[in-house]
């Protein structure tokens, strides 16, 4: 391993690092935008309304992302009517088309967390929220939707360290993200190790500091649960 | 038997089978190709590699009398997986340059090649660098059209794509203002339905590339082998029929 090589990539990673930051960052601001209603409809009791969301769970949890990437980049741009269209100016660029199929993947994961996260909000809560008299959407804005968030923290914070790592498949429509940065330098130096590692070192720390925070944001919420100050934990 | 007699015999066979195995590694050249490079290296329908580089390296490995496996190796990790010892030659149109002469050594250049830029027929566009500012144009990444297009025209939207084959579905999507590649890649590509409404615009921009056979610094075995091998074709006529298989032209 040559450690010439490997300090000497990271300035030109970090550039990359900061479109991954990017691409994750607004995905998840997205995905969850959209999970948050296709939660809710999926808890419906009503099949009917169970069926919309339960297949779009269903196409996005069960292809690979990389598929779902070349179908939005490669795939829709096949059709005249797509480049004709109003949409074009959004879907010609590599950066949005990312952002797109990495929002609907993510979304539809999220959903299912949240999902399991609603039904598992401990029913006497609910019987209490109704006994007092809150009306239905009440007791999902002040109850079960802030249990749920607390329930799901953990593994939704799990998804989001997926999608960073996920997220490194943008390389293959031309973006240079981390990854896609990593390679058009290995192309120049020819190291593949040193300069993967360097990378390998950056997600790390990105991971690391999103764990942190998420640790952090555990405790806040559950600031029930830790002992009282000067208790054994 | 006994145990003991059975367990010897087994390891006399394990041995037998072992050596026989390293003696025909010893034989066997492994060449590392790419797969997606019509009508250079491709894959076709029934999985098998095809092309005029595949053609040439089973005429050089009959010439040499060696035993040959083709594998296919994406084209960015073509030289690191050289390097890792994962193949000993690459025989997949690589141009010749300083860059990567620091990294490996190359044979006798086995054709040669031009970079011309191809764009939508009736559009007319001036491939001169201070025009092309601003376009947005594409490239295979790790290639010397990306490289060319990085140092000529900084001021272009450059996109690098892992196979030429998705930079050429980019501009028929009409992502790109026009794509810079090998000439005879994009020569090929012209006469599919897909590239029929393409065409060359400019002249080349450049004309010096000579494409050889890269193998590991200080296998001067190999690359005499394969220098002596590809004089051979030349001679006898082997290459010349493999050219006119390809192209209607001679690309030596």
């Amino acid at each position: 391993m040559n450690m010439e090589t490997f300090f000497s990539v990271f300035p030109g990673l970090m550039e990359g690092a900061w479109l991954t930051v990017q691409l994750v960052g607004i995905a998840v601001l997205i995905g969850f935008a959209i999970a948050l209603p296709v939660a809710l409809l999926r808890v419906s009791e009503n099949p009917l309304v169970r069926a919309g969301p339960y297949a779009y769970i269903f196409f996005f949890r069960g292809t690979p992302l990389l598929v779902q990437i070349f179908l939005v980049y490669y795939g829709l741009s096949q059709f005249e009517a797509v480049r004709d269209s109003f949409l074009w100016p959004v879907l010609r660029e590599a950066y949005w088309c990312a952002i797109i199929a990495f929002s609907l993947n993510t979304a539809a994961y999220s959903a299912e967390i949240l999902r399991g996260a609603i039904q598992a909000v401990p029913w006497g809560e609910v019987e209490a929220a109704r006994a007092v008299g809150m009306s239905r959407a009440l007791t999902y804005r002040r109850i079960i939707l802030p249990r749920a968030f607390r329930i799901c923290l953990p593994a939704y914070g799990n998804e989001v360290i997926l999608m960073v790592k996920s997220s490194a498949l943008a390389s293959t429509i031309t973006l240079l993200d981390l990854t896609g940065m990593a390679r058009k330098i290995i192309a120049v130096n020819y190291q593949p190790v040193e300069t993967f590692a360097a990378a390998g070192v950056i997600y790390l720390v990105m991971i690391f500091l999103f764990a942190t925070f998420l640790r952090w944001l555990e405790k806040r919420l559950h600031a029930n649960l830790s002992p009282p100050p000067g208790m054994p934990n | 038997m006994t145990i003991k007699k059975t367990l010897a015999a087994a390891a006399t066979a394990v041995v037998l089978a072992a050596s026989a195995t390293a003696a025909q590694a010893q034989d066997t050249i492994r060449i590392a190709t790419e797969g997606a490079f019509p009508p250079f290296n491709t894959i076709d329908e029934s999985g098998q590699l095809q092309g005029f580089d595949v053609d040439i390296a089973n005429a050089l490995c009959k010439e040499m009398e060696a035993d040959c496996e083709i594998v296919a190796q994406d084209w960015d990790g073509i030289i690191p997986g050289l390097l890792a010892k994962k193949y000993d030659a690459i025989i997949a149109s690589m141009s010749i340059t300083p860059e990567r002469q620091k990294a490996v050594d190359f044979t006798d250049p086995y054709y040669s090649n031009k970079l011309q830029f191809v764009a939508p027929k009736g559009q007319e566009i001036d491939t001169s660098p201070e025009a092309l500012e601003g376009k947005t144009i594409g490239a295979q990444r790790a290639t010397i059209s990306g490289q060319w297009l990085e140092e000529n025209v900084p001021g272009a939207d450059i996109k690098l794509y892992g196979t030429q084959e998705e930079a050429f579905l980019d501009l028929a999507s009409g992502r790109l203002d026009a794509v810079l590649n090998d000439v005879y890649v994009t020569y090929d590509w012209l006469q599919t339905e897909e590239g029929g409404t393409f065409e060359f615009k400019g002249e080349p921009v450049y004309d010096e590339d000579k494409i050889g056979i890269a193998v590991r610094k200080g296998d001067d075995e190999l690359l005499n082998r394969l220098n002596e091998a590809l004089a051979a074709i030349i001679e006898d006529g082997t290459y010349a029929d493999i050219n006119e298989k390809y192209f209607p032209f001679s690309i030596y």
